[in-house]
């Protein structure tokens, strides 16, 4: 259980932690829509060497971000199925019936890997370096401008931070039942799928009336504690984009330029 | 001796940058057929050393040898389930592992994991349901409708019910009423009287002198101390201290009458043996 990468946090002191959680977003949201524009491998090469400096930057291994890679493996190897099986194009390079497998198929399987890889990592960076509640005040932040059309902004990041703090609370709980039921003799590993499935109903449930306890509890607590919604709120930690950031985004300016750059270079 | 520890040693994330050593070189022995009972301030490592006793978790050096079963870190997940058949293990607040539809079924799911028959598992059920006394009127009922005394030994019973030879409870008591901790004592004696062998994690001492015959004291991550009840809260004040432990409520007493220049000849662990000595210092 311990070895779930997704979104997990790492404290550290590297210059990216210390950016301002808005400046992380902000990036990753240019870069995945930036990737959307990739078409060359010129272009990949280019975002790719921007994100081993970006990875070299947190100070944390390689090792991390590969493991971040692994539960999404399959989820890339179905695509890349798809664009291999449904690429029409020239030459046709295998035909067997009606599957038809053809050089441009098998390139943008190759750009599906790459792009797939890159937003996958860029993202790991936000999460690996950013704690999860930053990353609600983040949100809350940039959706500010929408308090504006009625959008309750405080209350859905106050409901990320929530959902985000209870996620190694449930890993915890998930582990303890776990090992309850396997010492009354529950196995995963044996019999076939339909037993499989069955096997998981005595995690499920318990965990499922844990959660909501624990959901009525909170309430409770913050009930009690005077917690009114759609109230104006200040902050602990206040947010102020430093030297680092505006750095951070002539650097990311200077990434998007040389990248369309790049693109016009090569275009085909 | 029901349970061995050869030279274990535990570390979480064992060969990667992160490993956090948990247990080092711990060599213990309880005894069959009798109670252990663990003790040590939070953090001492004792849950994570129950964990090896049925293969929860596996040393990552030395064995654990568990009625002739040897565990060590190259023990197969396949081999576990006989040695989860011979160790029933009730973890700290059991009734969060209440699942199924009504407790009978519920009761029912450790022995059908083992093998039994439904009709055996049923009576298994039935007889474990009883020892605990929960009324047969709930047996047909929700678990989630009984009330939380009422899950602590449903859930007793669901570890009880596949006839495991060896006990361990993660403080049993804990969350309890006066009368449930009593019930609870009442259980871990009548399990001995069984020929079970039983291993508890406590950090009341009156709950270890009323049940244990052998104490067994953790202190970040080694062991301590393992020795009789009389021996152990008759050593000196101090060591208590280091060990963030206290004594059972009659030697705390006792405590009080020396310094109030009432010397007994022991520190007593129980309330009677408490009066008892106080009479005769009174008599003599």
């Amino acid at each position: 259980m311990n070895n779930i990468m997704i979104g997990r946090f790492i404290p550290g002191d590297s210059w990216v932690h210390r950016l301002d959680p808005r400046t992380k977003m902000i990036a990753t949201f240019i870069y995945i829509l930036v990737m959307l524009w990739s078409n060359s491998w010129q272009t990949y090469a280019w975002s790719a060497a921007f994100l081993i400096l970006l990875i070299k930057l947190t100070q944390q291994p390689f090792s991390l971000y590969w493991s971040g890679l692994k539960p999404i493996f399959w989820l890339i190897l179905f695509t890349v199925f798809l664009q291999i099986l449904f690429t029409p194009g020239e030459p046709v390079l295998f035909k067997a019936g009606p599957i038809i497998v053809t050089l441009p198929g098998i390139i943008n399987a190759g750009y599906v890997i790459v792009r797939f890889v890159l937003i996958i990592l860029m993202s790991t960076i936000l999460t690996l370096t950013t704690p999860p509640t930053s990353i609600a005040n983040a949100l809350e932040s940039l959706l500010g401008p929408l308090k504006k059309l009625r959008v309750p902004v405080a209350e859905l990041a106050l409901m990320l931070s929530i959902a985000l703090r209870f996620v190694p609370l449930l890993m915890d709980e998930t582990q303890k039942i776990m090992n309850a039921q396997k010492s009354r003799g529950m196995s995963f590993s044996n019999g076939g799928p339909i037993k499989r499935a069955k096997a998981i109903i005595p995690l499920l449930i318990p965990l499922f009336v844990g959660a909501l306890q624990r959901a009525l509890d909170l309430a409770n607590a913050m009930e009690v504690r005077g917690f009114k919604d759609a109230t104006q709120r200040t902050k602990y930690r206040i947010l102020h984009y430093q030297q680092v950031d505006r750095i951070a985004f002539l650097g990311l300016g200077s990434f998007v330029a040389i990248f369309f750059v790049i693109k016009f270079i090569f275009h085909i | 001796m029901a349970i061995t520890f050869e030279k274990v040693n535990f570390s979480y994330g064992a060969g990667t940058s992160l490993a956090t050593s948990i247990l080092h070189d711990i060599t213990i022995e309880m005894p069959t057929g009798q109670i252990t009972a663990i003790v040590g301030q939070t953090g001492s490592g004792k849950s994570t050393l129950i964990q090896h006793i049925n293969g929860l978790l596996k040393p990552t050096s030395g064995r654990v040898i568990v009625d002739g079963f040897e565990l060590s870190h190259n023990t197969k997940e396949k081999q576990l389930i006989s040695l989860r058949q011979k160790v029933g293990m009730v973890f700290q607040f059991p009734e969060n592992q209440l699942f199924a539809n009504t407790v009978l079924e519920d009761v029912m799911y450790a022995p059908m994991n083992f093998g039994v028959s439904k009709q055996d598992a049923q009576l298994a059920a039935q007889q474990a349901l009883t020892r605990v006394n929960v009324n047969e009127a709930l047996w047909a009922k929700s678990p989630f409708e009984l009330s939380g005394g009422q899950m602590r030994r449903v859930a007793l019973a669901g570890t009880l019910a596949s006839n495991p030879s060896i006990v361990v409870m993660d403080e049993p008591a804990a969350g309890l009423d006066p009368k449930g901790q009593n019930d609870l004592l009442d259980l871990v004696r009548e399990l001995k009287e069984m020929g079970k062998t039983v291993v508890f994690i406590s950090h009341q001492m009156d709950h270890v002198v009323a049940v244990a015959d052998h104490v067994v004291v953790m202190h970040e991550g080694e062991i301590a101390a393992q020795e009789s009840p009389k021996l152990l809260f008759n050593r000196e004040l101090s060591w208590f201290n280091t060990m963030k432990l206290s004594l059972p409520k009659a030697g705390q007493f006792a405590e009080k009458l020396r310094m109030q220049g009432m010397l007994l000849p022991y520190r007593p662990l129980t309330l009677v043996e408490l009066s008892q000595l106080i009479n005769k210092e009174v008599q003599s």
